[in-house]
């Protein structure tokens, strides 16, 4: 098959130019005091190596707090999401009610909006609510997920009846059912929506960047800009690459051990 | 009733941040506030809105990052999954590399591309001065620093449409594309006529993804442009940004939301349309 080889071959040169930005993160980072050296930009190796960028970044940035706010924040969201989004998702795949398709169409609504949309009118909110400047306040408006909803929907769905109903013999409760019956059996639905959860909130910059004011407050990808542009003007590339290997490292070591889930993740994160 | 209960924690917060939030942003957008007057219902920040020279420009940009980022992403997607289809280590390998910038945050791409970028030493220009290039200012050039915020975007999203058209591929039966080989049809008519209209759903839906994304991925249009140079980066977005939190302008940052999510809602009914259509010709 000679076209599956050039395919091969040309998806190998586009890999390597994908992977540059990563390759100089990794190479510079390793590489102290490079400011104003005139190859800094170099892809080779070439020592003296040692840890110091990233000693200067953990000192000039606060990345313990920040490590710790994020995890918090994504930690939180996922928990008050996995009630939510199990609840409900139980509903529309269990109960029939009136005004079922309404307020699915309802649910879809949040799709269509992504709350990034609506940063302003959020900040109003939140401020209204007394949770500006608060991780609390970041999570708020992902509380609800239309999208776990909907994964929730479809694992439930893919679960039989005969479960439930034995329980029900046994006279257990509804709420009893769903927890104790329904989510341990509908597990891979949520830690499918845990990958997509906690990476893009790991991820986001712009809502808590708007939502938080004072520095204790503040996440990762918040931290790292302002630590970026106050490094930059010195010109400390080393020590950016560092900083940014330590924001970035966490969900692409993530992705290195999971890497078979990940990728379904991702992809049913909307063909679901 | 125990529906509802079960439904009661979601709907209360898509009520909070979802509904509500729409509703009142729309209220905002019509209410005015002139010198002196007691605010009254009336088109003002709109007429302020079309009045502004920078939202001109911002509707202009985000055209055409939307189209600048959307088809090559999409073209090189759909590349990288027809060449990465088969199972192989080193299809693996690429795939891990294309769908790694996915994978961290875009302030952190920002963080990488404001070295690559860098006149003179960067990654780039390093690496071009071998072809004879000199140094260029790739983001403070008006004419450069769009295609600059294009590029970073491609390099971020394109592994991540190409799970969906591999996800898509995975789909179409063997059986079809060798009925295909056995009519006589050869490798492109092959592609053009048995695998493009199947992968039309997913065409549809990566299309609808990734217009969602050029419009709420700004991060790196403020950590690395703010905008400029000569508002040639400003989208609608950093727009609204700008207006609430620079100017506190909630009124123009209202009006601008309100065609922000007008538009969202017009551009998904039209892909669900095109989506439907998509289904209804593959079956």
């Amino acid at each position: 098959m000679k076209a599956e080889r050039v395919g091969l071959l040309l998806a190998s040169f586009a890999a390597i130019l994908w992977a540059a930005p990563f390759a100089w993160m990794a190479v510079a980072s390793v590489r102290p005091g490079v400011a104003g050296a005139s190859d800094i930009a170099s892809l080779w190796p070439s020592g003296p190596y040692s840890l110091a960028n990233f000693r200067d970044a953990w000192d000039s940035g606060q990345f313990p707090l920040w490590y710790l706010n994020t995890a918090l924040l994504c930690a939180g969201i996922f928990a008050v999401q996995a009630v939510t989004v199990s609840l409900a998702g139980y509903a529309f795949a269990r109960v029939n009610f009136r005004g079922r398709e309404t307020v699915f169409v309802l649910f879809l609504l949040q799709l269509l909006l992504p709350p990034a949309v609506l940063v302003v009118p959020n900040l109003n909110m939140i401020t209204k609510t007394g949770l500006f400047d608060s991780l609390a306040g970041i999570g708020a408006p992902y509380c609800a997920s239309a999208f776990g909803v909907f994964l929730m929907r479809q694992t439930f769905r893919s679960i039989p009846r005969d479960f439930e109903e034995a329980a029900r013999m046994d006279g257990a409760s509804r709420l009893a059912i769903i927890r104790d019956v329904l989510i341990p059996l509908a597990r891979p639905g949520l830690a499918a929506f845990a990958v997509v959860s906690v990476s893009s909130h790991w991820n986001e910059f712009l809502w808590p960047l708007m939502a938080v004011s004072s520095p204790r407050n503040q996440v990762l990808t918040v931290g790292l800009a302002s630590f970026t542009l106050s490094s930059e003007s010195g010109g400390e590339w080393g020590v950016i690459a560092a900083g940014t290997a330590l924001v970035a490292a966490p969900l692409l070591i993530g992705f290195a051990i999971f890497q078979r889930r990940f990728v379904a993740n991702l992809v049913s994160t909307g063909l679901k | 009733m125990t529906a509802w209960l079960l439904l009661a924690p979601s709907l209360l917060f898509l009520a909070a941040f979802t509904y509500w939030p729409v509703i009142g942003v729309t209220l905002r957008s019509f209410t005015q506030q002139r010198y002196g007057q007691q605010a009254s219902w009336g088109f003002d920040n709109f007429r302020r809105l079309a009045a502004d020279a920078h939202f001109g420009h911002v509707l202009t940009n985000s055209v055409l990052y939307a189209v600048g980022t959307i088809i090559p992403s999409l073209a090189l997607a759909l590349g990288f999954a027809m060449a990465l289809r088969r199972p192989g280590r080193l299809a693996t390998v690429l795939r891990t590399v294309l769908v790694m910038p996915q994978l961290i945050p875009l302030v952190a791409a920002a963080a990488l591309f404001v070295f690559v970028f860098l006149p003179g030493e960067g990654l780039l220009d390093h690496y071009l001065a071998y072809f004879g290039r000199h140094a260029t200012n790739w983001l403070g050039s008006p004419d450069l620093a769009l295609w600059a915020i294009i590029a970073i975007t491609i390099w971020k999203n394109t592994g991540y449409y190409m799970l969906f058209f591999l996800a898509g591929l995975a789909g179409i039966p063997d059986e079809l594309i060798e009925a295909a080989r056995v009519d006589g049809a050869h490798g492109w008519r092959r592609f053009v006529d048995v695998i493009l209209p199947l992968l039309g759903p997913t065409f549809g839906f990566v299309t609808v993804i990734a217009m969602v994304n050029t419009l709420i991925q700004i991060d790196h249009i403020i950590v690395m442009t703010g905008g400029g140079p000569s508002d040639r980066t400003n989208m609608i977005l950093y727009y609204i940004y700008q207006q609430a939190e620079q100017n506190q302008d909630t009124g123009l940052a209202a009006a601008a939301t309100v065609l922000c999510v007008g538009g969202l809602l017009l551009l998904s009914v039209l892909s669900l349309r095109a989506l439907e259509r998509g289904i209804h010709y593959e079956s």
